[in-house]
This record gives C-alpha cells, structure tokens and sequence, in this order.
C-alpha cells in the first residue's frame, strides 16, 4: 500500500515548469467548468492534482519518442506539445480540432502522440513502436497508466513482451490510489513493485510532488531504457484532487480533504505563494481566453 | 502445390520483397515453423523479422499494430482461429478504429491470419470458424484464403488498402492442392478477387462461398452436374467483407437461384449478409428466396461422426440446392 506523499519543502521550481503546470491546471478547471455551464457534450477525465508528472517526464523525452496516453490524458499530452486550443477544439468539436472532432478528449493522435480510451491497450501496441524504435536505433516508447489499469491482462502481456524482446519502454504510472471510484487497496493484491519484480523489469517509485524531484529519480532510470533497450516501470505517487470524470466523486469528506493535502498545487502555493499567484493569473487569463476563443470557432468537419 | 506450402512461400516472398514486414506468431520459428508449418524456414531466413512469441495473443496483436503504426508492416499468426477472440479488443477497439477515430485516414497495415475449421477433430475450441464475428467491424477487412487465389497479391492488397485484415486460412484447405485451369467438368477463371468455377456460361443456379468451402461446394458441383444434370456456378470471394460484388454482377445476374454456404454457426452469419446484398441487387431476378447453408447452431464435437453432424459436408450443399431448385 502506497502512503500519503510526504510533506517537505519544495525545491525551487522554474517559471516553465509552474507555468506549465498551471497552465494545465486551468484548461482542466476550464473543461469542468464548460460541463457544469452544459456548454460540452459527452464526457472528461481531468488530471487535477497529477499534472507535475508529465511536466517532469516531458522535459525528458526527445522528439523523436512516442508518448502512448489514456482516458486522464490531456495533461500528457499539453505538457508535451503546447497546444491548448487544439486540444480544446478536440474536446468541443471546433475548427482547428487535432483529429477534427472525432476522437475527441481520449483518443488523439498528434504527430508522436496516441491515447485510447480502453485501458492497458495502448501497452502492446507501444512495444510494437519501442521495437521499431530499437531498431532505427533511436528514440523509445513511453506510456501513460493508472494504477487500476493493473487489472488488464494486456499489462502483463506486454511488459513480457518488452523484457524478453528488450523493448525501449518507459512505462509511467499515476499511482492516484483510485480506479474510478474503487480504492486501490481494493482492487490490486500486492504491488506494483512487486508485479515488476516477477518480469525482472526494472521499477522506480517516486513519493513527491516536487516537479524537479519527480524528474531528476525518472532521469537515471529513462537513460537506461535508452542506452540499455529495456522496459522500465516509473512509478508516481499522486493523488487525484477532483472527480474521475465530472461529478462523480463518492469519497468521503476526510478521502477528499487528503487527496487536496496531496495536490502538488496546495505545497507550492504553500512554499511559492507570489510565483504561483502571479504565474496562475496568467495562465488563467490564457486560458479563459482560449476558452472563448475557440468555442467561437465553427464546428468542426469530418469527411 | 499445396495450399499450405503456397502459403510459405508467399511468405517468404512478402519478407523477401519488403523489408518492413514482420511475421510474429506462437511457435513460429525454425525448426518447428508453426503449427501447421505456415512459416517453415522464415526465421532462419529473415532472422529478426520473424518472432516466435509469448503465448499472449491480445499482444503480440497489439505489438503488430504498433509496428504498422509506426511504418513496418506486420503479419500475426493465431496458432488457432478460435483464438482470435482473446486478440478482439486490439482488432476491433485499436487497430480497426485507429484507421478513421483520429478523424483523418491512418495505415494499420496488418494481417491477421486464423487457421480456421473443423474436420480435423481438434475439439470445440480448436475448430470454430468465427469470421461472422468479424463482419461489420469498421475498419476491419475479412479475407478468407482460397485455392484459386495467390496469397502474395492478396497479402499486398492488404497492406495497400491501409487497413488491417484478419486472414481465415482453413485446415483442411493446407492440405489441398492449389487450383488453376478447370477440373474437367468446369474452369477456373480467377477476376477481381472473385473466382468463378462453371460448367457453362449463366447457370440457373449460382453458389457463393468461401475458400474454405472449395472442396465441398466442387463435390457437390460435380454430383450436381453428373448425377442431377444441374449446372451450378461457384464464385468465391477472396474478400469476405466489405463484400464488392460487382465483379460477377454477370453471373449473378444470369442467375433465378442464389446459394450461400459458409462454416460458420447458423444465426448472424456472414451468409445472412451476403443474402441482405444480394436481395436488394437482385430482387425481381430471382425466383426463390436465396438459400443459407451453414453449420448448425452448435458447438464442433471431436468424435469423426458427431463433428461430421456439425460441420458443412458436400452433401449438404448438393441436397440444399436440389430442395431449393424442386420447390
């Protein structure tokens, strides 16, 4: 069982990096916001509370690398390419959209960027491009999951498949300690450390929310996946500050109360009140902007 | 030649002529070269373009998925057909979808080939033919390998298309010979993806099945021809679905009967498909509802006698057609 994540004083964060954070932060509040207005058709998965972790991975892949995401993806995928308004065109079906609409917010392919929505899929099919990519002899495969997507087999299946072949892939784990509404203790026997340890893969567990503590642990770790073509497991202690999807959020009062203690944003509010008030204005005022910039935009054409 | 061998070769010439392709598959390598010797000499050929895998059929799916993805092209061999059920979230969620979700055309150049059928008594999970589940899957192609069609232009077709394939390859048909010319009583002439077997220009009666099906629906041709004085015309589609039928618009047009016979279990079947198409093309032509012949709606026994009951014979196909035609 994973533990609370430690409090601690923060290392100082560069303006990119909280700004990018942030910056995620407010497209998601924004995405909530639209539903609750029932300015957005279908559904969401926001990344509220996790969004320093693909801040800190991104940092650390290079362009030629493919990033496999999943249903809780639009934080993977901006800390990635800052794309805001096309992705927010996706997820609104407006001109200017990334897949015109049609896959909307949990399947985009973006020039070296694939999400799914079915969970523990995309794992086979990034062995698949970490083979090409062993290869060609550059560039890897690096893959979004949650804990609860330990429940498919597809994950097994895969992390097999990569150890045995030597495939260059980054599995990068939101450990949030829910799957929907279900806690982890409740759905996964053992560990994820353990689980990797019977493939002999490689597995790392980080417990911070300090972007540059996340990044410097997965830095040692990706130069191996590089330099030796082999899969490893990075695993990211986190917890989810909002809902799994829009409203349904059934944990309790104290559940909730430690989830926000959790939420990276409430320790750097906490240790860089004026870098994050001053960051977050702007980036609010960005995003507010995109907002209402691309819901002014025609909807989006399919052929 | 035989079918099977035929099929290794086009192998080795698909891996000889494009060095992106990749064969994966359970026990595919050299020396054992495949359950049923699919793939014999490919791996001591093409060394690392050709892997024996873990027995995890949803994956090895997946990384043949990702390959095409990522711009090889990738052939997946299911040592069983039936088992292409623990590789259908990858088919139909991932590499189907992937061709048109992200809202502009993507290639999965993929096969997926499915040694397919009964009659060998391997058992009610080692028997099945499932290409009915298939059908209808956008994005997905359904080919079914024949005597009368090269596999090497059919596997290229596929990776053209961009769209991912499954590939039903019947047991029993390895063991066949490859066919060409005629048989005697009737030609072959192979057009379009389409083969046509007759006796004689615009029959009455016009049967339409797999490859699969050759060697029962040529017996039942034959018995028909010699002992009923029917002349029946065979058309076989290489491609089951999406099914194009205008290359033999002639001979269906001719027809005042239509047969179609498949393997697979009555109830939701490709052939009920097939019928759909086919009635609104020729609805007025016709002078008998089309007739289904298919396997009964059953598990495949393993005793010889019982998995006879169960499975589509020769005989079947005659009497069907004798009914339809008498009535």
């Amino acid at each position: 069982m994973i533990g609370a994540v430690r409090e601690r004083t923060l290392t100082p964060v560069s303006e990119a990096d909280l700004s990018r954070m942030l910056r995620i932060r407010h497209f998601e509040k924004a995405l909530l916001r639209l539903f609750e207005q029932g300015r957005l058709n279908g559904t969401t998965h926001t990344c509220l509370g996790q969004e320093h972790v693909p801040v800190a991975v991104s940092a650390l892949l290079r362009p030629e690398d493919h990033v496999f995401s999943n249903h809780r993806g639009h934080g993977h995928f901006l800390a990635r390419y800052d794309e805001p308004h096309a992705l927010l065109a996706e997820i609104t079906g407006r001109e200017g959209a990334l897949c015109n609409g049609v896959g909307g917010s949990q399947h985009i392919y973006h020039e070296r960027f694939l999400s799914t929505g079915v969970q523990g899929e995309s794992l086979p099919v990034a062995v698949g491009v970490a083979l090409r990519h062993k290869r060609t002899g550059d560039g890897i495969a690096c893959a979004y999951i949650g804990d609860g997507t330990w429940g498919e087999g597809s994950v097994y299946e895969a992390l097999n498949m990569a150890q045995v072949w030597g495939a260059p892939l980054l599995v990068v784990v939101e450990h949030n300690r829910i799957a929907q509404s279900t806690p982890t203790a409740a759905q996964m026997a053992g560990s994820i450390a353990g689980r990797c340890a019977g493939f002999g893969v490689a597995h790392h567990r980080v417990e911070s929310v300090d972007v540059n503590v996340v990044r410097a642990e997965l830095s040692g770790l990706l130069e191996t996946v590089r330099r030796d073509k082999r899969p490893a497991v990075f695993e990211v202690s986190v917890h989810r500050a909002g809902p799994h999807s829009k409203g349904d959020d059934t944990r309790t009062a104290a559940e909730l109360a430690e989830a926000a203690a959790g939420d990276w944003y409430a320790h750097y509010a906490r240790d860089f009140p004026a870098q994050v008030a001053a960051l977050e204005e702007i980036e609010r005022a960005f995003i507010d902007a995109a907002v209402e910039n691309v819901l002014a935009r025609p909807l989006s054409e399919w052929s | 030649m035989r079918v099977a061998e035929h099929l290794n070769r086009s192998l080795h010439a698909l891996l000889e002529k494009d060095p992106s392709v990749h064969v994966l598959g359970e026990d595919i390598s050299d020396p054992y070269g495949g359950a049923f010797k699919i793939t014999k000499g490919l791996s001591d050929r093409f060394g690392p373009r050709v892997m024996s895998t873990p027995l995890s059929e949803g994956g090895i799916v997946g990384v043949g998925a990702g390959l095409a993805l990522a711009g090889d092209r990738a052939v997946v061999e299911i040592m069983f057909g039936d088992f292409a059920t623990l590789a259908f979230d990858q088919l139909v969620n991932f590499a189907a979808k992937s061709t048109t979700m992200y809202g502009r055309p993507v290639d999965v150049p993929l096969v997926v080939r499915l040694p397919t059928g009964g009659r060998r008594g391997y058992g009610p999970t080692h028997s099945q033919s499932l290409q009915k589940h298939f059908i209808g899957v956008p994005g997905l192609s359904v080919y079914e390998m024949s005597p009368f069609h090269d596999a090497e232009a059919l596997f290229t077709e596929i990776f053209g298309s961009g769209r991912p394939a499954v590939f039903f390859e019947d047991k029993v048909l390895y063991t066949k010979p490859m066919l060409s010319g005629g048989d005697g009583l009737h030609t072959f002439e192979v057009r379009d993806g389409w083969a046509v077997i007759r006796a004689e220009q615009n029959t009455e009666d016009v049967l339409v099945a797999p490859g699969g099906l050759t060697d029962r629906a040529l017996t039942a041709l034959r018995d028909l021809l010699v002992e009923d004085e029917i002349a029946c015309t065979l058309l076989v589609p290489a491609r089951l679905h999406p099914l194009d039928v205008t290359p033999v618009a002639d001979v269906l047009h001719a027809a005042r009967r239509v047969h179609v016979a498949e393997d697979g279990t009555a109830g939701g079947t490709w052939g009920a498909e097939v019928a759909r198409l086919l009635h609104e093309r020729l609805w007025g032509r016709l002078t008998a509802p089309i007739t289904h012949i298919s396997a009964p709606d059953s598990i495949i026994p393993t005793a010889a006698h019982l998995e006879a009951r169960c499975t589509v014979q020769a005989a079947d196909i005659r009497a069907h057609i004798q009914r339809a035609i008498s009535r």
